[in-house]
């Protein structure tokens, strides 16, 4: 089985994503068996120590060449069944914003550390109050998050492998997203793009809190000051 | 003078023995790359034999490296160089190519551009480490990747490599055009001779943008323009673009020489003739058009417009189409033939079953939704290993076994032939296999410790199967090695036609001379005539042989 | 099979077709920053209009001479050929000179290539386009020196098809870079 390898999602939208992984694998897994059974079977079937000759079949008569052309029609048939399945997914996840998200954050990577602007208590970001941290990001359980992607120096990829989330981040665009969580936890965060020597370093952690906890974190921050870096990793 | 004969030669058949060479020892540089960050991966922090520790910076540069040779500088000069320079003019009854001194400058400006990559090694901060991909501000900026004068070889080799496959491809296309024996009609032409053309031109009408993105990325790392760099009003993703339509068609310039290659093999050991030879001709042309209309499905996460995933994942849905017509025609080819299991044979039949898997993997990264989890992970490695090695190595080493005795008048050791292929079709799925399983856990692509993520550490036994796969088809090699250099000594001579196949290189004497054929052929009919109906003694007709 | 097209155009029509590549991908690369930046005009203007005008004609009065010298050799007319193939490789030294003259002015003013993306592509195309010039003058020196010798009509069209081919794309960078300046989209 094929999806038992993937980490157990955690956002609104991952199982819509494993269930596209898991259409595409059983359509593709039927005929990929079919045909290399197939293929198989002919090699020990026609083999010559079966010492049949063999058949002039060049499969130029259009007859025969229905073999060759209706599976390959079958085959666009699939394809479109899976368009129809993924597409819709793709533009929930990628195309659309929440209208009302409850929180955006932003989140900026640099080398070798993402970079997080969290909006701190006013829920609102670039004002006094936003809380910057380096590599963890802290939100609470079942809220739409919107975030703003950027880039510093080369290209990133967000990569939150239970969000079911990736994202590049590009140098000179800002990149806007969201996601959903269902379960409270810590979830690791990675750079999924190569962007220099501590590209296999750059990693953090998604804290999901329930939302007294949030809230007892939130008090515990101190607000770095607009536009104020607090200092280094 | 054997300077002129053997180095500055300007034969076809020499200057192809010179790519394939060529390519063969860039394969095992290529190779030991991979066996260093193979290592690295199973047993972080251990030294790796011949090699020392591997920081971060050596394993990017030897990841770089590693896709950079093995797509331009062994898939490229093997399949379509190698095989197509010895090939094409013989298969279409030519004494050599259009321009043979063309020819011979093509060889020796990718072997200068061999030269220039292989010294990047050595240049002080190393050999470029952005990827094979080479993506900008990452490659645009020594200053962020600390690899200065690595990273401009890196450049100035690829843009000469693919002068040189220009030049080929223009001698190629000419060649075919002009140069046919009388009777050889377009639709007569071997399906080699038919994937090496459409390759070319695909390579042709893909590439210019790159070279012109090439100079750009040249430029910014050298005069501070910054083409591709925000801060002066630059995109990086435009060199995605640039990169991308030509690195799909690209893949393209590589798979159609091998389906040509295993299209001749398996119609003289399956004693049939291709099934569906026209249909495989339309679908590789309507393919090759429709090859230009897929690049962005590489991009779908790149931070483009998200709109345009749409009509990407619907052209490469499209795409899919043609090449299930060839591949269908293929397996058809086999059935009610009588299949002889020799060495190129295997091989050939190796090729079709594991690029199956390469191809039905593909549709998981072609649909959008599925790419936003897949996408740069280890799944990815997986599926283009699956594409690329079968392609470049199954396909070469069937071609290399078949036509080994019209290039060197010996056949190679067929009991050493059946082991080699056996020992490296398995030991590759034992390499590759592991790495879809890995890519599903979310592993992502190109780190050099993964011990240092938590939620890899439990499927760490996976790099360690993965990499005894890889140790076990890289010393396999070795038995083809002995095997290539012992047969040219010891090999039972070969006669002009030792396999009765029925195109026209083997009418040619073994090794052909200069000039190819002593009397030039006249064809009377296609390439693959075997099992005719009413034959008898022999059951196959040359395509020189009247109706 | 003889094909109706000699070989040496084929090649030289092969060769042409993947420079033309080379050169569309890195107009339509300029082409895309182009519409984002309208603030290119305003550099554009810096450019020296004239000297890229005479320049103009310069290239186009070579393309003519290399008519006529192509239409002299193939009527048996060797010493006329090769004088309009001399008057051809003339204009392109004056191009290349009106070139100089032109890098050095813009460089000495402060436009370098790394000033903005707009001197950057001027700067990239122009010297890729000169390049080809001095690729294209060698050719025809050295089918110059030889027409007295030899009588290949076809080494006189090969060299003239690739002299056209860089005439085109000067045609089209002239506008794309000099003319721009006035593109109404201040
Ligand atoms: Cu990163
Ligand atoms: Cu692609």
């Amino acid at each position: 089985m094929m999806l038992h390898w993937l980490p157990i999602n955690i956002s609104t939208y991952g199982h819509k994503i494993d269930h596209v992984i898991l259409v595409i694998y059983l359509i593709v897994g039927i005929w990929f068996l079919l045909a290399e059974g197939i293929l198989g079977y002919f090699i020990i079937r026609y083999h010559r120590s079966k010492g049949q000759p063999a058949i002039f079949q060049p499969g130029t008569s259009l007859r025969s060449l229905m073999w060759v052309l209706i599976p390959a029609a079958l085959v666009l048939a699939f394809d479109i069944g899976i368009e129809v399945v993924q597409g819709p997914i793709w533009e929930e996840i990628k195309m659309n914003l929440p209208e009302k998200p409850d929180q955006t954050i932003r989140i900026r990577g640099r080398q070798f550390v993402w970079e997080i602007t969290h909006p701190g208590p006013d829920g609102r970001l670039d004002t006094a109050d936003d809380i910057k941290t380096f590599n963890q990001l802290t939100i609470p359980v079942h809220q739409k998050i919107v975030f703003e992607l950027q880039a510093e120096d080369v290209i990133h990829s967000l990569w939150i492998p239970n969000l079911r989330l990736k994202q590049d981040a590009v140098p000179g665009r800002t990149i806007r997203g969201w996601f959903e969580t269902m379960q409270t936890g810590t979830y690791p965060i990675a750079c999924a793009e190569l962007c220099g020597s501590g590209h296999g370093t750059m990693q953090g952690q998604l804290h999901v809190m329930d939302f007294a906890d949030y809230q007892k974190w939130l008090a515990e921050q101190t607000p770095s000051g607009e536009g104020a870096t607090s200092g280094t990793p | 003078m054997a300077l002129r004969k053997y180095i500055f030669s300007v034969d076809h058949k020499i200057v192809g023995m010179q790519y394939l060479c060529t390519g063969l020892v860039m394969a095992f540089v290529g190779g030991y790359l991979a066996y260093v960050f193979r290592h690295q991966l199973a047993w972080p922090n251990e030294p790796v034999p011949l090699f020392g520790m591997v920081g971060p910076d050596q394993y990017n540069a030897s990841v770089t490296m590693h896709g950079t040779i093995m797509v331009f500088w062994v898939a490229m000069p093997i399949l379509l160089s190698g095989f197509g320079n010895y090939l094409l003019p013989l298969m279409i009854g030519a004494p050599d190519m259009a321009f043979p001194r063309l020819n011979m400058m093509s060889f020796w400006t990718f072997f200068l551009s061999t030269l220039l990559l292989m010294s990047s090694f050595l240049v002080p901060g190393g050999a470029a480490s952005g990827g094979w991909t080479s993506y900008p501000p990452l490659a645009a900026s020594p200053g962020l990747s600390g690899v200065e004068w690595g990273g401009h070889l890196w450049i100035l080799a690829v843009a000469l490599e693919f002068a040189s496959m220009l030049m080929g491809g223009i001698n190629f296309l000419t060649t075919t055009l002009t140069m046919r024996a009388p009777g050889m009609t377009l639709f007569r032409m071997p399906i080699l001779v038919w994937m090496l053309n459409i390759a070319s031109l695909v390579f042709m009408f893909s590439v210019g943008p790159l070279i012109a993105g090439a100079f750009m990325l040249l430029a910014d790392r050298l005069f501070q323009t910054g083409f591709f760099l925000p801060q002066s009003g630059g995109d990086p993703l435009l060199f995605q673009h640039l990169f991308w339509f030509f690195g799909h068609p690209e893949v393209y310039v590589l798979l159609f020489p091998a389906l040509g290659i295993i299209a001749e093999v398996m119609t003289v050991f399956a004693r049939k003739p291709f099934f569906g030879y026209r249909p495989l001709i339309y679908a590789s042309l309507i393919a090759s058009v429709l090859s230009f209309l897929v690049w962005a499905h590489h991009q779908f996460i790149s931070g483009m417009d998200p709109r345009l995933a749409a009509p990407f994942s619907i052209t490469t849905i499209i795409i899919s189409v043609p090449f299930a017509v060839a591949i269908f025609s293929y397996i058809a080819t086999l059935w009610g033939g009588s299949i002889e299991l020799k060495t190129p044979m295997i091989f050939a039949l190796g090729m079709l079953a594991e690029f199956l898997v390469g191809g039905v993997t593909g549709i998981f990264n072609g649909s959008a939704a599925a790419d936003i989890y897949l996408h740069d992970t280890y799944f990815v490695v997986a599926h283009f290993h699956y594409t690329l090695f079968p392609v470049t190595f199954l396909a070469g080493f069937a071609g290399i076994y078949f036509w080994y005795p019209k290039w060197f008048g010996r056949l190679m050791n067929e009991t050493w032939g059946k082991i080699h292929a056996v020992l490296t079709i398995i030991s590759f799925n034992v390499t590759f296999l592991p790495l879809f399983a890995i890519g599903l856990v979310g592993h992502q692509r190109r780190i050099f410790d993964p011990s240092l993520f938590d939620y890899l550490q439990p499927f760490q036994h996976l790099h360690v199967i993965s990499t005894w796969g890889f140790i076990i088809l890289f010393l396999s090699q070795i038995i083809f090695v002995v095997n290539f250099i012992a047969s040219l000594c010891y090999g039972p001579i070969a006669t002009r036609n030792p396999w009765s196949a029925a195109t026209l290189e083997w009418l040619a004497p073994s090794p052909p001379g200069h000039g190819n054929f002593e009397e030039p052929p006249v064809v009377h009919r296609g390439p693959y005539d075997y099992s005719l109906p009413g034959l008898t003694g022999k059951d196959w007709k040359n395509q020189t042989e009247a109706v | 099979m003889k094909s109706s097209v000699p070989i040496w155009r084929l090649g030289i029509w092969w060769f042409l077709g993947s420079e033309i590549v080379v050169f569309g991908g890195l107009i339509v690369c300029y082409l895309l920053y182009r519409f984002h930046h309208p603030e290119w005009a305003s550099e554009a203007a810096h450019t020296l209009t004239w000297v890229g005008a005479v320049n103009t004609v310069v290239l186009l009065t070579s393309s003519l001479t290399m008519i006529l010298a192509h239409h002299e050799v193939e009527h048996g007319n060797a010493r006329s050929g090769a004088t309009y193939l001399g008057l051809t490789i003339l204009a392109g030294i004056i191009f290349l000179l009106l070139k100089s003259y032109e890098y050095h002015h813009e460089i000495t003013e402060g436009f370098l290539p790394s000033r903005s993306l707009f001197w950057s592509f001027y700067f990239l195309m122009t010297a890729l386009h000169g390049l080809h010039i001095v690729g294209g003058l060698v050719a025809n020196v050295v089918v110059w020196s030889g027409l007295k010798r030899r009588f290949a009509t076809h080494r006189i069209e090969s060299v003239g098809l690739y002299w056209h081919f860089v005439d085109v794309v000067w045609i089209f960078l002239f506008p794309l870079l000099y003319l721009s300046a006035s593109g109404g989209m201040r």
